[in-house]
């Protein structure tokens, strides 16, 4: 029963990190019908700019309270990633917003390649290390060892989770990212301000991204330039499992996989008494996407998707 | 084909241009290139460069010394390519140095990449020279062409083995590998010693080498109680498995190979890294016959060791000593010749037995013990 509670616990931890990576792909999908790949290496970049204030203010001032220099490195981070976003979206998207849409699908991978090259350039090659400077209180639950960071993550992400829907459902600009996901065309015509609308949707999925990024490099306690790609992919796979375009969908696919994920790993050996391993552990995500692929191409609750096509 | 071959050039003026010898050459001097295969790109980059760096201050010091063969002036190129540690990727940057003309390779640093290679270097019937592929595989094909100056996995799998249960007094194993030719080469000789000599494995669970999220396993592991978990595997996932343990309530000793033993392990699980033992094969480096001295010159240039940049430097002396008593750097005599290696390296005496093996194989155990490596014994 406590191994049980421990691998819920270990995947609703990464699922919250994957829901809030998820978030970033869904949004754009939503607008733009773009898979935006270079969202990983987004998230990636506000790592590094994160871990890289944190390490000067950490050395700076040591007698900062821990959780302030995480905060200070946020703080960097967000607007340095959205003007990163701002300028991806400008430059490498928006002069083919009228092209095939599988144009700016390869320019997005061209731009995730680009950044993971700059990172290593700017960053190194090296395993970036988390300093240890935020408390490492446990606590014991049913048997699960839980730690502060752990229910710090999951706070945090739920609360963004429903700023975000808060966002979206109750203010003018989330009116306006609506009514330009329902056709583009109608809301200029409506007086909707386009090109700002998708700006603002990258900028915030940046932010988001940022955040998550952060808490990756936390929990792992490193940072790498290839450490976007991986998470890109699992929540992507997240995304396209909860409903790609849907909000709601990006929480439920990221949390959903997050604990498939761990479940599955941490069982797949003695239900299969040996012949399949933990080996198995990345392949769950996709076998989730293909899956969700073949029987449900809309997601879980991603009907609005299945209406527009 | 027309294309390919310009492809082939294009590449080769890049590949110069990266080892900065794009440089006019004195004429009259005779280039030798040697191939030096390591990943570059990737999470093992560090280790990668550290392995060409260790080749490249070989090269430099042998040319400003000056070489002749057969009564001419010969000048070294190192040729440095970057195999991403991925095994296809190795066979497509092997077949490049052949093609490129190349007598010898340094490398691969990895076992899963130097093993898909060595065909190609055998078939072209050229001598690959591995600092760092310790899997038994690797020299067990029958060519003659593979050779590797690093005891091999069964030799330090099986000090690893008797120590666990021997000194530790581990009696429940659970192990871990990440499934390349090395950690699960390394980690199937650490079970095969620990269970002759009295251990019992609980668990058998596996990762990759991009993985940083082990909470899974290590809960599963934890169901099972052990008092010692073996990793086979690499830092990059080494450090962050140190942190989950600690943080998932695990009690049991972490012990590793020497994809553990250096110093980025110790700075990627932080405290937690505290107490983790693991092995390197061949002495440690401050009692290596020429190791402060190495250190010093290799640190003036390169910055700290990771690890096996000894290594990577003896095998270059190993090679070009061949071509000296070949006077010749000519595939075919040189391969005739590395039999015979018997060079003072830095990193110990360097000899080879019939299938290329190192036969000087000490393995070295370190602990973590405020925040660095500190030796605990040499096993021969």
């Amino acid at each position: 029963m406590d191994i049980f509670t421990q691998q819920l616990v270990n995947g609703l931890v990464l699922g919250s990190i994957y829901a809030l990576v998820a978030l970033g792909y869904t949004m754009v999908y939503g607008i733009l019908e773009l898979i935006n790949f270079a969202h990983g290496e987004v998230t990636m970049i506000g790592a590094m700019v994160a871990l890289s204030v944190i390490g000067v203010l950490a050395g700076v001032a040591p007698d900062l309270p821990g959780v302030l220099v995480v905060l200070g490195g946020i703080l960097v981070a967000i607007p340095a990633c959205m003007l990163l976003a701002f300028g991806i979206e400008k430059i490498a998207y928006r002069p083919l917003r009228k092209a095939p849409r599988l144009a700016p699908l390869i320019t997005a991978i061209g731009v995730s390649i680009i950044l993971q090259n700059l990172a290593m350039l700017i960053w190194g090659r090296q395993y970036v290390s988390f300093p240890e400077i935020l408390p490492t209180t446990k606590f014991e639950f049913l048997g699960a060892h839980i730690s502060l960071l752990q229910i710090a993550i999951v706070v945090l992400a739920l609360t963004i989770m429903a700023g975000l829907w808060l966002l979206v459902e109750k203010t003018r600009l989330g009116r306006a990212m609506r009514a330009t996901a329902q056709s583009r065309e109608v809301a200029e015509l409506m007086g909707v301000n386009v090109d700002r609308v998708i700006s603002a949707t990258f900028i915030i999925g940046a932010a988001i991204a940022v955040i998550a990024g952060v808490m990756v490099s936390a929990y792992y306690g490193l940072a790498h330039y290839y450490m976007g790609f991986m998470l890109g992919l699992k929540a992507f796979s997240a995304a396209v499992l909860g409903g790609i375009g849907n909000i709601a969908g990006a929480m439920l696919g990221g949390l959903l996989l997050g604990v498939i994920e761990a479940l599955g790993a941490g069982y797949i050996g003695d239900i299969t008494g040996g012949f399949l391993g933990s080996h198995y552990q990345d392949v769950f995500a996709f076998f989730v996407l293909i899956g969700v692929l073949v029987f449900r191409p809309s997601g879980l609750l991603g009907e609005r998707v299945a209406n527009r096509a | 084909m027309q294309s390919n071959k310009k492809n082939y050039v294009v590449a080769g003026l890049l590949a110069l241009l990266a080892a900065g010898c794009g440089k006019q050459q004195e004429s009259g001097d005779q280039i030798v290139k040697i191939g030096s295969v390591a990943p570059l790109t990737g999470p093992q980059t560090h280790i990668g460069k550290d392995n060409e760096n260790g080749a490249r201050l070989a090269v430099d010091e042998i040319n400003a010394k000056g070489l002749q063969l057969g009564g001419k002036k010969v000048k070294l190129e190192l040729l440095g390519e970057d195999d991403q540690a991925e095994p296809k990727t190795a066979t497509i940057v092997a077949q490049k140095l052949v093609d490129a003309g190349v007598v010898a390779v340094i490398g691969h640093l990895n076992s899963g990449t130097s093993i898909p290679a060595s065909k190609i270097y055998h078939d072209a019937g050229i001598p690959q020279i591995s600092p760092s592929a310790t899997a038994v595989a690797y020299t067990a094909q029958g060519y003659n062409t593979a050779y590797r100056v690093m005891a091999n996995d069964a030799q330090q799998g099986k000090a690893l083995g008797q120590y666990a249960v021997g000194k530790m007094g581990a009696k429940k194993i659970a192990i871990v590998d990440d499934r390349t030719a090395y950690g699960q080469g390394l980690a199937d000789e650490f079970e095969k010693a620990a269970k002759a000599a009295g251990g019992a494995v609980v668990a058998r669970e596996f990762t990759n080498d991009k993985a940083t999220d082990f909470s899974a396993i290590l809960t599963s592991i934890k169901g099972k109680t052990p008092d010692l978990i073996f990793f086979g595997g690499m830092d990059p996932q080494g450090g962050p498995m140190a942190k989950q343990m600690k943080s998932l309530g695990l009690t049991a000793k972490l012990l590793g190979g020497d994809g553990l033993q250096n110093v980025n392990f110790v700075k990627l699980a932080g405290t937690d890294a505290e107490g983790v033992v693991a092995s390197s094969p061949g002495l440690p480096i401050d009692s290596m016959p020429g190791g402060p001295d190495f250190r010093k010159r290799f640190e003036a240039k390169y910055g700290v060791i990771q690890v096996y940049a000894p290594y990577a430097y003896d095998a270059v002396y190993a090679l070009v000593e061949a071509m000296k008593r070949a006077d010749s750097a000519e595939p075919a005599r040189v391969l005739a010749e590395l039999p015979k290696t018997d060079i003072q390296g830095v990193s110990g005496p360097v000899k080879f037995d019939a299938k290329g093996d190192t036969t000087g194989g000490a393995v070295t155990l370190y602990q973590v013990k405020g925040g660095a490596w500190q030796v605990l014994e040499t096993v021969k």
